[in-house]
């Protein structure tokens, strides 16, 4: 089937992920903040089915939005919201804040000026059909080694967490 | 124009596969028309069989045998007052039931009733649906700490808790059963809905008879995990009444209950639904390899009609076992034009192109009805699990129990 309103939705989903993204930042109740970020995340499997990687989507969604957040809320939950809301949000590091800002800044709009000479022209064709094959050619094939380093950092974290959970093992 | 209605109904793919807005919606409206009265009838069903399982006669006021009971208790529901505590976040009050029925009614895009009768049809269908039902666990979360109150947190707690660890054995469950549809002469399997229970035609078996006893261990996970998912009895521990009044939708009336209650049922219907498609062949009719051939055809074909045929007389039974008082009058009509209704149904399943169109669709309603049926005897039969019972039963005996299956199957598989 052909792609329909691809600009619109392209632009829609961009814009709900920014504002996800600074709704995070801004509110002062970290559930809202919880809240804002599953938005963004959401919209962001939105862009990544629109790049052809249905795959990649439908992980997104279950782990980001449906795993990771559950337990985000479960802890912010637990915690005492009326302490933390007392809290200063933002700490006064401006000028190292404006360093990074302008920097990243800087990277964006170099790229959005050259990105034709440094993406190739050509977009590779996809196959949307075969895409989560493809992944798992990939990630048991040629990133094998990768792969398996991060499960192995996946294993320590949980060992880090037993052991720090635990007071006698 | 015509043209392009009527070619759809020749094609053989799903209106989201051939492009076709118009079908594509007519569909979703289909759907989301069969999911409400499904969940009225289980409403009802559910009170009538619960009573009949404890001696009780149920709902007998409102209609012939409380018939119209349900319509009864929607219509309650919305002329309720729509209570919101004083000191809630209102906002994600007001969110939370929404959340819930949007995920419980999203996932049936890719919920296949038959070879075309699905709106679309994803090659991450099966992943697209474990996915969307879990952000379901989400709404629940946002209900139970809106409600600033002690009773909904706690039952939110508790959701989560148990959604979280038995999403785990479930996805295991399911993984085994998507490896078996790999195992074909190319060697690839497939995530998407309609081609997994395609793998089951193809290899002449439901995947719950497949390398017996593994299918039917996988299937039985799966279907002890999905109770927990949809927070039934007997795993019930986030609404539990005797502790926590109602759990995590305490402090919800009228209309925002109601939008609770409908997406408990839908999700109900759409985690059975996904057992059907991955264990018992989904739109396949039973015994389709060994009772094959025109007559056999012939012969399952008209089991739709003939089952509505048979619910038309057991409504003409009843009208003529009503009391012959004149104030039962007009239920005793009611039940009749229910029964004609039923009648016209089973006589139009008759008609051959309607026949063979929509067989598809009553062999996998059956399928989940009977899935629907097993949740109500859960609830009638076993008495609730302690919290750490629960736990247990996730995290020592149904996930280890998954993890030997995917790697004893995997093994067959290879073998």
């Amino acid at each position: 089937m052909q792609p329909v309103a691809t600009t619109f939705f392209f632009y829609f989903l961009a814009a709900l992920t920014l504002a996800g993204g600074v709704l995070v930042i801004t509110r002062k109740n970290p559930v809202h903040s919880a809240l804002a970020l599953i938005i963004a995340l959401l919209a962001q499997a939105g862009l990544y089915l629109m790049l052809y990687a249905p795959f990649v989507a439908g992980v997104q969604i279950i782990l980001y939005a449906g795993g990771i957040m559950v337990l985000f809320l479960f802890v912010i939950m637990l915690v005492n919201l009326e302490r933390s809301q007392r809290e200063e949000q933002f700490n006064k590091q401006w000028l190292l804040g404006i360093i990074a800002a302008t920097a990243l800044g800087a990277l964006f709009i170099t790229i959005f000026v050259r990105g034709r000479a440094i993406f190739p022209v050509h977009i590779a064709a996809v196959a949307e059909e075969s895409n989560t094959q493809e992944i798992g050619l990939m990630l048991y094939g040629n990133y094998m080694f990768t792969f398996e380093i991060a499960s192995l950092l996946l294993l320590v974290a949980i060992i880090g967490a037993v052991v720090m959970a635990k007071k006698r093992i | 124009m015509l043209d392009y209605i009527t070619s759809y109904l020749r094609s053989d793919t799903t209106p989201g596969q051939a492009g076709n807005i118009l079908w594509a919606v007519v569909y979703i409206f289909l759907i989301f028309a069969g999911l409400s009265v499904a969940v009225i009838a289980m409403n009802w069903l559910e009170r009538k069989i619960l009573a009949h399982m404890q001696v009780r006669l149920g709902p007998m006021r409102v209609g012939p045998h409380g018939l119209l009971q349900p319509i009864a208790d929607a219509l309650k529901l919305l002329i309720k007052e729509d209570i919101m505590p004083a000191e809630a976040d209102k906002f994600v009050f007001w969110m939370a039931p929404l959340v819930v029925v949007m995920t419980a009614f999203t996932v049936f895009v890719v919920v296949p009733f038959g070879a075309t009768h699905a709106v679309t049809d994803m090659n991450i269908g099966i992943l697209f649906m474990v996915g969307v039902s879990s952000l379901s666990v989400l709404g629940i979360v946002m209900a139970g700490w809106a409600s600033n109150s002690h009773y909904p947190l706690i039952g939110a707690l508790r959701s989560s808790a148990q959604m979280v660890s038995y999403e785990i054995a479930m996805g295991l469950a399911v993984v085994s059963a998507i490896l078996m549809t790999s195992l074909n002469s190319a060697g690839t399997g497939t995530l998407s809905m309609i081609g997994i229970v395609q793998a089951q035609q193809a290899q002449h078996v439901w995947f719950v008879f497949k390398f017996f006893p593994l299918g039917m261990i996988a299937f039985f996970i799966f279907a002890i995990a999905m109770v927990a998912e949809t927070n039934r009895a007997p795993f019930d521990l986030p609404e539990a009444e005797s502790e926590l009044t109602a759990g995590f939708h305490t402090e919800y009336s009228g209309f925002r209950w109601s939008l609770f209650f409908l997406a408990e049922y839908s999700a109900m219907i759409a985690v059975s639904s996904i057992a059907v498609t991955l264990w018992l062949g989904g739109w396949l009719r039973p015994f389709s390899n060994s009772l094959t051939g025109d007559t056999w055809e012939m012969v399952f074909s008209l089991i739709p009609g003939l089952s509505f045929l048979a619910f038309a007389a057991m409504c003409f039974l009843g009208v003529f076992r009503m009391p012959k008082h004149r104030a039962f009058r007009m239920q005793t009509m009611g039940l009749a034009g229910f029964g004609v209704l039923l009648g016209g149904i089973g006589l139009l399943l008759f008609v051959p192109p309607v026949r063979y169109r929509v067989q598809d669709i009553f062999w996998f309603s059956a399928k989940v009805a009977i899935s629907m049926y097993m949740y109500i005897w859960y609830r009638g039969t076993f008495p609730r699990y302690r919290f750490d019972q629960l736990m247990k039963v996730g995290w020592k005996v149904l996930l280890p129990l998954g993890i030997g299956v995917l790697v004893l199957t995997a093994g067959v598989g290879v073998l």
